[in-house]
């Protein structure tokens, strides 16, 4: 596509767009939303950028192997999160009984595991829906 | 002749959907099962004091019920392994 409106709009939402993923995945455990939404978001981010400026401009932005090892970090995080409960002595994915602060109430930075597990959920997806696309898109 | 028993399955599988939604208590019914049960209760109570989360969905997914949010992500991380597994070794053939 060469458009010069689209891509220029592209340009201009793009970090908005990721700043608003990252807004709702981070308040997961204060507001509706959570690491699934949020990676959505985050996801149709890239996709409108890829969409406006081809494959080559994602793929400079970052490239293949970043999006294929946030592919694997996202749940390898997730388990080891889970892990954590195992190791202390507790049962697998326990969240303050394994020691995750929880904090005050309310604040951003609280509720342990819930924040870390949101974090995983949305790098996960976001990379998700993002590789599905790159993948089934340059087909043609 | 096809197309009338297949008529006839969709025909029947919508009467015992309709029935069903029939069957279904109005939303936000305090004596509903969802409502009513101890569970609920419990989580209402003591989702706050237990998980430190504000959103109650949030403190049930990633918290009462993270090892099914655990499934959930390997289902999406089993779908793009099989989506990359499929495209790659189309691409290797066709070099081949």
């Amino acid at each position: 596509m060469n458009d010069l409106i689209l891509k220029e709009v592209a340009r201009f939402l793009f970090p908005f767009i990721e700043l608003y993923g990252f807004y709702i995945v981070f308040h997961g455990h204060l507001s509706p939303g959570g690491g699934f939404a949020g990676g959505v978001v985050c996801g149709a981010g890239f996709i409108l950028y890829t969409l406006a400026h081809g494959h080559k401009a994602l793929y400079s932005l970052l490239p293949r192997h970043i999006w294929t090892f946030c592919e694997s970090a996202g749940l390898a995080f997730f388990i080891f999160l889970g892990l954590v409960g195992i190791f202390v002595g507790r049962e697998f994915l326990a969240n303050s009984s394994a020691g995750f602060p929880l904090g005050r109430t309310g604040e951003l930075f609280s509720s342990g595991l819930v924040f870390l597990l949101n974090l995983a959920i949305g790098l996960k997806v976001a990379s998700t829906v993002t590789t599905l696309f790159l993948n089934l898109e340059e087909e043609d | 002749m096809r197309p009338l028993i297949l008529a006839l399955i969709l025909t029947l599988t919508a009467v015992c959907l309709v029935l069903v939604a029939l069957e279904m208590p109005p939303l936000g019914n305090p004596s509903a099962p969802s409502q009513a049960s101890p569970t609920t209760a419990y989580y209402n109570k003591q989702a706050v004091t237990d998980t430190g989360c504000l959103s109650h969905v949030a403190a049930i997914v990633c918290d009462y019920r993270a090892y099914d949010t655990l499934g959930e992500t390997t289902v999406l991380f089993t779908a793009i392994a099989a989506i990359l597994a499929l495209k790659n070794s189309r691409e290797g053939s066709a070099g081949e």
